[in-house]
């Protein structure tokens, strides 16, 4: 199953950047998630309280996270939820498979989920002659299309009124064009209505699992997460093993931080809290519900303690509604399944370096993903030591799968030769000097190399005739 | 704006750090924040033994070129007097970054001394000097550019944007994204070039939208892109570090 994906990075970059009207959608839609994010969190000193308690949460939870495991095991389990365990996705998609055939499904619904993007499910549910429908609305106008989310809370935000209506049209039998919103709901809500009744089996995403009480937390808008957990008889809910947290009282500030982050809101329309399938005498509800678990890599990354940082995040977007380089690209450039910030220092962990490595380069360290992070993963810290790893031949047991795919001769030997130009003075003031007399010319040298890449769009610079340790001797200022 | 070290009492002699950049393509803006020093009575030291503070190196992947760059910066500052740095990108490597690059190092104690008498040039002028600044210039319209470094690791832009605003002929024009980065990144913009160049064609469009006739920013690696790109659109529109700014309209 774990097909390897081959990402051109340089391709993908340029025609996103070329794709002026996905430029403008991406900026109108980040504009207003950013400004709704400030309206609620607009008092930054409270704001810096509660994420620093969002931080204390995921930190104690990622220190006891193989004690909170098993307890939360143990708790699903006396609650009659069944728990299982993957390693890799294609583990985990053969234990979706498995109780799909014990139930003879061939009808799956879907909530919206990033771990069953991550194991491919829809795919590989096809593959075995399963259908699964993506409820979500955003989720469904993409499945509708044949294609995978551009962001981690809003699948479809590449995509303006306009285009969505032309897809309903076309894609959806006996549907009249129409860019009425309400409409265009009401479309796709008569769709869903008729399939949550046909469903078999609903699958779900975690938000968060507490291991004191065994409840899965489910964070949704628009009702379909819990149609999909209640209406069908069997329920399987997919996780990452990070989501677990200790006590039922971490789940309010990291609620509120979610929600505030994700879409400035104070709470969203529905919060499921799932701690058993249907008990004896009840009307509704699933008779079975089971928690898949799934590693893909994170028990490595959970090894490091800086890496380990990775895993407090709790999925909010935040970092890629405030990226200059998301907002410029969209989630598909990148290739993979998580786009943005968090896609750029995760990806490249779960699927190696020499697959994902570029990602940790599309950066220029602004910082504004970490300034939003509500559970302050430091992004930019994390994205250097990849880069730091990508040049690693050493075999480190702690390194990052993938490590030292970028080595080469030429900028190993340019990083010494800087090196010891500015670690010694009198070499360094030497290439002042030769600099200086240069300067005038370097405007008129051809375009090679990196000075090709910065001459596509900038002038380049001026050396000046005397540096300023020249003329800070020239002017007597002192020297000790 | 909260303030990020304790303020040091007015010294008598600070450590000046010009960059790398300003040494080689600006030096005019290193001499005008020594200058603008001097002038309030500081006595400046420039150690002729400083180059750069390595963030090259260090942000694109190279800790140990890095680190022997930064050893000889160790060296060059060794006496307690504050360290004055012209620039958010190069101050926040040497107070928020040297501790983490020699943290396992035995410089760990020096790395750490060096960080806590770091301040970027203009909280040094606002907070410890409490400059006031009389304009002798012509009214004139400039725009503002933030370094990302100076507005979110040094946090120091309001004590910039205070002393422009001390000016009274100058109408300090905002820019409407003045939280976005324009793309620089040192080597993120040739590596990355066409996604750099995207950033900065927004940030200029930006900066021409305003109709200021200049640039102003506390940051020469920005300066040198946005530059860069104005001249390669032909636009004129001029850039101009802080410190060169601020002595040439208070000079009498
Ligand atoms: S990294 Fe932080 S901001 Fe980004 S999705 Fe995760 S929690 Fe949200």
């Amino acid at each position: 199953m774990a097909e390897t994906v081959v990402v051109d990075f340089p391709k993908n970059f340029t025609r996103a950047l070329n794709d002026g009207q996905l430029r403008r959608n991406l900026r109108a839609a980040m504009d207003t998630l950013g400004m709704r994010r400030r309206t609620l969190f607009s008092d930054p000193v409270a704001f810096e309280q509660l994420r620093a308690r969002g931080d204390a949460i995921r930190q104690r939870a990622l220190r006891q996270l193989p004690e909170l495991l098993e307890r939360l095991e143990t708790k699903c389990t006396a609650n009659g939820i069944q728990v299982h365990w993957a390693e890799t996705p294609a583990q985990a998609n053969g234990i979706c498979l498995e109780i799909l055939r014990r139930h003879k499904a061939t009808r799956v619904i879907k909530g919206k989920s990033m771990v069953s993007e991550e194991m491919h499910l829809n795919h590989f549910l096809e593959e075995h002659g399963v259908e699964a429908l993506e409820t979500d609305l955003g989720e469904y106008i993409i499945q509708l299309d044949h294609e995978t989310p551009s962001h981690i809370i809003v699948p479809a935000i590449h995509k303006n009124r306009d285009q969505i209506a032309r897809l309903f049209h076309e894609k959806i039998p006996d549907t009249p064009y129409t860019e009425v919103v309400e409409e265009l709901n009401a479309i796709a809500r008569k769709v869903l209505r008729e399939k949550f009744f046909a469903g078999e089996v609903g699958v779900s995403g975690v938000n968060f699992a507490v291991a004191e009480t065994g409840t899965l937390c489910l964070v949704e808008n628009e009702g379909n997460g819990r149609m999909c957990t209640t209406a069908p008889p069997v329920h399987i809910a997919v996780m990452g093993l990070e989501k677990v947290v200790e006590r039922l009282e971490d789940v309010p500030p990291l609620l509120r931080l979610l929600t505030g982050s994700a879409t400035g809101q104070l709470i969203t329309t529905y919060f499921n809290m799932i701690t058993s399938p249907r008990k004896q005498g009840e009307k509704d509800g699933p008779k079975e519900v089971h928690l898949i678990l799934l590693d893909n890599g994170r028990s490595k990354i959970w090894a490091d303690p800086e890496l380990r940082q990775t895993l407090k995040c709790i999925r909010c977007g935040a970092c890629m509604n405030h990226c200059p380089v998301y907002t410029r690209l969209g989630g598909h450039a990148y290739g993979y399944v998580y786009p943005g910030p968090i896609g750029s220092i995760l990806t490249p962990q779960l699927e190696g370096l020499d697959h994902a490595g570029a990602m940790a380069t599309a950066s220029s360290f602004c910082g504004a993903c970490e300034e939003v992070c509500p559970v302050k993963i430091p992004i930019v810290d994390i994205l250097r030591r990849l880069r730091v790893e990508s040049y690693n031949k050493q075999d480190a047991s702690n390194a990052v799968k993938g490590h030292g795919y970028k080595t080469n001769a030429t900028e190993s030997l340019t990083w010494k030769a800087w090196a010891l130009s500015n670690a010694v003075p009198w070499i360094n003031a030497v290439n002042a000097k030769l600099l200086g007399l240069l300067g005038p010319l370097l405007p008129r040298l051809p375009a090679w190399g990196i000075v090709k890449g910065w001459r596509q769009s900038r002038a380049l610079p001026r050396f000046a005739g005397k540096s300023l340790h020249a003329l800070a001797k020239e002017s007597r200022i002192r020297d000790e | 704006m909260e303030c990020t070290a304790t303020m040091p009492d007015r010294p008598e002699k600070v450590y000046f750090f010009g960059t790398c950049l300003i040494d080689l393509c600006f030096p005019r803006a290193g001499m005008a924040g020594m200058e603008l020093l001097q002038r309030e009575g500081i006595q400046v030291i420039y150690p002729q033994q400083q180059s750069c503070c390595g963030q090259p190196a260090y942000n694109s992947g190279f800790p140990d070129e890095a680190r022997q760059v930064a050893r000889q910066q160790l060296k060059a500052f060794p006496q307690d007097y504050p360290v004055i740095v012209p620039s958010g990108s190069c101050g926040g490597m040497l107070k928020h970054h040297y501790p983490k690059l020699f943290a396992d190092q035995p410089e760990a104690a020096e790395a750490q001394h060096l960080a806590s008498r770091v301040f970027e040039l203009t909280e040094f002028l606002v907070n410890v000097l409490g400059v006031e600044l009389e304009d002798r210039g012509q009214p004139i319209k400039v725009t503002w550019h933030s370094s990302c470094s100076a507005l979110r690791e040094m946090r120091v832009i309001e004590y910039s944007k205070s002393l422009v605003r001390q000016l009274k002929n100058v109408e300090v024009i905002e820019l409407q994204r003045e939280r976005e980065c324009c793309g620089f990144g040192g080597s993120f913009s040739v590596k990355q070039a066409d996604l750099s160049s995207a950033m900065v064609a927004d940030k200029v469009a930006d900066i021409e939208q305003t109709g200021a006739s200049l640039l102003l920013s506390g940051d020469c690696g920005c300066l040198m892109h946005i530059g860069g790109a104005l001249e390669h659109r032909k636009i004129a529109i001029p850039v101009k570090h802080i410190a060169e700014f601020i002595l040439e309209r208070t000079r009498g």
